[in-house]
C-alpha cells in the first residue's frame, strides 16, 4: 500500500507549509498553466470527471458534475467555498491538510474558482482550529505576495480573492447551507434544498462548495492526469482517500491510502488493536454512519460500494475502532447526547426526537430502562429519517438504529440487570 | 460622565476596532454582518472572557445590526460564553473517540485536582472546566483546548505539567 500520494504528499518535508517548499515540489505549476490559457475550464471539468473524484465531505457527490452546474459566464458575483468545518466526531483529516499542505488547498481553490467563474472564495474553518487557520492565512499571504492571487494575476487578466472565515463552535455549520448562513452572519440553520447553492448560495449568488480534501486533490489530478488518480482507486471510487483512525488502536492518526484498500490492512497500518485486545466494532465514516460488527468490517475494503455492502457508509473516512471491552450502550449514550446538543432546532422531529433518544438511552445506562424502551427507540429513530430539512436528523437516527440492530442484547442486559454486560453483578 | 469614562465604555476602538475592521475588509461592503462572529470573538477575548448584553449591543451598533440578531448568533455558537469563565478555560473533549481513550476519567481527575465541577471557576479565577464536543483532533485523544492551543495525548501527569506551567 503506497501512502500519502496526494493531499499529504508533502507532509513529511520540513516546513512543508512554506511556499518555497511547495514550489520545489512542483506546486503552482498547474495554476500557472491555467492562467496561461493552457487548460480551459471545460478541460479541467473533463479531467476531474475522468478522475472519479467524489466529494470528500461525506456525501460522495461527483465533483466534476457539481462544477458543471455552474454557469461561469453568468453575470454577477459567484463564490467558491471550502468546507473546513470538520466537526463530525472521529474526523480530523482536513486539519492536517491546512497545517501541513495549505498551498495545495489554495491552489485547488484557485483552480476551482476559475472553473466556476468565481471572483472570490472563502475557506470556512471551524473556530477551534486556530493553528490550521494561522497556517492557511499565512499561506494565502505568501501566495498573494508571490502574485499568484489577487488582481490580474500574473498579467492574465484573471482576478481572484481568497479569505478565511472562522466559525465559533457548531457542528451544524458543516452542512453546506448552514455554513452559508453562518458566513452571512446568522445562526447556522440549514436552508431547504433545492435550490442548491449552485443557483442560490452565499449572499444569494451562485456558489460552489467543496470539502477541503476534495479541493486539495485537484492540483495533483491536473498535474498527473485524471486517469492517474482514477487508477489509484477502484471502480466508482477514484484516487486516494484520507482516513482518520481513532479509538482503540496503537497508532491513531491520519492515513492517506488508495481507495479499495482492505480494512484489515488499514487497521494493521494503524498499529493494530491496542493492549492486545480483539476488535469488536467499527464506525467506518464518522459518528453519523452505521456501526459495524468486527466480522463485517474485516471483510470490507475501504471504498463506497464495499462499505455500503457491509452495511454502512464511507462518509468522511473517519474510522472509529472499538475493542472487545467497549460498552456499546454507553458509546451510544454519548452519541445521542451529541446530536441532541447540536440539533439546530428548526424541525420538530429532529429537535424533539434527538432529546427523546438521548433521555431514553441515558435512562437505560442509569439502570432505569424499561423493556418497551427498545421498541420506542427504534420507532423514534425511524420517524426522524427522511422527515427533516437536513442530514443531521438522519445522522442522529442512524447510530441509534445500527447500535440496536447489532447490539440489542447489551441494551437488554442493562434493562434486565441494571448494568453493562461487562459489569459483574 | 467624565470624558475618560465615556471612552472606556466604548470597547470597539483602538486595537479592538482595528482587528474587527480587518475582518470587515474580507466581506462585501454591504455585508458587514458577516463579521459578527469575528467581532464577538474579539470582544469576548479582550473583555474578560465572556459576553455581556452591553458588549453585544456595542457589536450590534458597530456592525449596524439589530441587537436581537447579535444575541441570536452569540447564543447559537458554543464558543461564546455568557457567564464568567476562568482566565484559562479548559475545554476537555468528551466525545466518542476521546471517551474511548479515557476522557471521562480525565474529567474526574481535573475536577478533583482543581476542586471545581464542570461549568465552575476556581476561587482564584484562574481555571474553569468546560466539556466540549469533538474538536477534530481525535487522533490525539484524549485532548483538550486551552486558549488557542490544543493539547493532545493527555495523561494525568501531562495535565499536571500543562496546568502548572500556565501563568
Ligand atoms: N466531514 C464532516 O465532518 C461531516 C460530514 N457529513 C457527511 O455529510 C453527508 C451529507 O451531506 P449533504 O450535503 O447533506 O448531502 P447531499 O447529498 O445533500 O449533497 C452533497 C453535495 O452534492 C450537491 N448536490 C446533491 N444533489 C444535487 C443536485 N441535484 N443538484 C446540485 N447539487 C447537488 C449538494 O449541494 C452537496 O454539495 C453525510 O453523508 C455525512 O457523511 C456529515 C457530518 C459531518
Ligand atoms: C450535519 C452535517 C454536517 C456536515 N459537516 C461537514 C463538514 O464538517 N465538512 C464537510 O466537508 N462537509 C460536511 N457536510 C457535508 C456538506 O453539506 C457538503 O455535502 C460538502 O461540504 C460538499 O463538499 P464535497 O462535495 O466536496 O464533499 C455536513 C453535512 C451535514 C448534513
Ligand atoms: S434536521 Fe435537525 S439540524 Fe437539520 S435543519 Fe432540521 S432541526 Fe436543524
Ligand atoms: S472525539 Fe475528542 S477530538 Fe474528536
Amino acid at each position: 500500500m503506497e501512502l500519502n500520494q496526494c493531499c499529504y504528499r508533502n507532509n513529511h518535508l520540513e516546513r512543508s507549509w512554506d511556499i518555497d517548499v511547495y514550489i520545489s515540489q512542483g506546486g503552482y505549476e498547474v495554476w500557472k498553466r491555467v492562467l496561461a490559457g493552457e487548460l480551459t475550464p471545460q478541460e479541467i471539468i473533463d479531467e476531474v470527471k475522468t478522475s472519479n473524484l467524489r466529494g470528500r465531505g461525506g456525501a460522495g457527490f461527483p465533483t466534476g458534475l457539481k462544477w458543471s452546474f455552474m454557469n461561469r459566464h453568468a453575470p454577477g458575483p459567484k463564490y467558491l467555498l471550502c468546507n473546513s468545518d470538520e466537526s463530525e466526531p472521529g474526523t480530523f483529516k482536513d486539519r492536517d491538510i491546512m497545517r501541513y499542505n495549505p498551498h495545495q488547498l489554495i491552489e485547488g481553490m484557485m483552480i476551482a474558482g476559475y472553473v466556476i467563474g468565481a471572483h472570490a472564495g472563502y475557506n470556512y474553518i471551524r473556530g477551534e482550529f486556530w493553528e490550521p487557520y494561522k497556517r492557511f492565512t499565512g499561506a494565502v499571504e505568501q501566495a498573494r505576495e508571490a502574485g499568484l492571487l489577487g488582481e490580474n494575476i500574473l498579467g492574465s487578466g484573471h482576478s481572484f480573492d481568497l479569505h478565511a472565515h472562522l466559525g465559533a463552535g457548531a457542528y451544524i455549520c458543516g452542512e453546506e447551507t448552514a455554513l452559508i448562513e453562518s458566513i452571512e452572519g446568522k445562526k447556522g440553520q440549514p436552508r431547504f434544498k433545492p435550490p442548491f447553492p449552485a443557483s442560490y448560495g452565499l449572499y444569494g449568488k451562485p456558489t460552489t462548495i467543496n470539502n477541503t480534501e476534495t479541493l486539495a486533490s485537484i492540483p495533483m489530478i491536473l498535474a498527473k492526469g485524471g486517469e492517474w488518480f482514477r487508477d489509484i482507486g477502484v471502480a466508482n471510487a477514484g484516487g486516494t482517500k484520507l482516513f482518520s483512525m481513532s479509538g482503540h488502536i496503537n497508532k491513531p492518526g491520519n492515513y492517506e491510502i488508495p481507495m479499495g484498500t482492505p480494512f484489515k490492512d488499514l487497521l494493521a497500518e494503524a498499529g493494530g488493536m491496542w493492549k492486545g485486545r480483539q476488535l469488536k466494532a467499527v464506525i467506518p465514516g464518522g459518528s453519523s454512519t452505521a456501526v459495524l460488527p468486527a466480522e463485517n468490517a474485516l471483510a470490507m475494503t475501504m471504498d463506497y460500494d464495499s462499505i455500503a455492502k457491509a452495511g454502512s457508509f464511507l462518509g468522511a473516512g473517519s474510522v472509529i475502532i472499538m475493542d472487545d471491552q467497549t460498552d456499546m450502550v454507553k458509546a451510544l449514550e454519548r452519541l445521542t447526547w451529541f446530536y441532541y446538543d447540536e440539533s439546530c432546532g428548526q424541525c420538530t422531529p429532529c429537535r424533539e426526537g434527538t432529546g427523546w433518544m438521548y433521555r431514553m438511552v441515558h435512562r437505560i445506562v442509569q439502570g432505569k430502562g424499561r423493556p418497551e424502551d427498545i421498541e420506542t427507540l427504534k420507532d423514534v429513530s425511524g420517524k426522524i429519517m427522511g422527515r427533516v430539512i437536513c442530514g443531521l436528523g438522519d445522522a442522529a437516527a442512524i447510530p441509534v438504529a445500527s447500535f440496536l440492530k447489532h447490539y440489542e442484547h447489551e441494551f437488554r442486559h442493562y434493562i434486565d440487570h441494571g448494568c453493562s454486560i461487562y459489569d459483574r453483578a | 460622565m467624565s470624558q475618560t469614562q465615556a471612552v472606556a465604555d466604548n470597547v470597539i476602538q483602538g486595537e479592538v476596532k482595528t482587528r474587527i475592521d480587518r475582518w470587515l475588509a474580507r466581506y462585501p461592503n454591504d455585508q458587514k454582518q458577516s463579521a459578527v462572529i469575528a467581532a464577538l470573538r474579539i470582544v469576548q477575548e479582550t473583555q474578560g472572557g465572556h459576553l455581556t448584553k452591553d458588549l453585544m449591543d456595542q457589536v450590534a451598533d458597530y456592525l449596524e445590526m439589530t441587537p436581537i440578531s447579535v444575541y441570536e448568533v452569540a447564543t447559537f455558537y458554543s464558543n461564546f460564553e455568557h457567564k464568567p469563565v476562568g482566565r484559562h478555560k479548559i475545554c476537555l473533549c468528551t466525545n466518542i473517540s476521546c471517551m474511548l481513550r479515557g476522557s471521562d476519567e480525565l474529567l474526574g481527575y481535573l475536577e478533583k485536582k482543581l476542586n471545581v465541577k464542570v461549568g465552575e471557576v476556581t476561587p482564584d479565577g484562574k481555571f474553569s472546566i468546560k466539556k466540549v464536543e469533538c474538536l477534530g483532533a481525535c487522533g490525539g485523544a484524549p485532548m483538550m483546548q486551552i486558549g488557542k492551543v490544543f493539547y493532545e495525548d493527555l495523561t494525568e501527569s501531562r495535565v499536571d505539567e500543562i496546568l502548572d506551567n500556565l501563568e
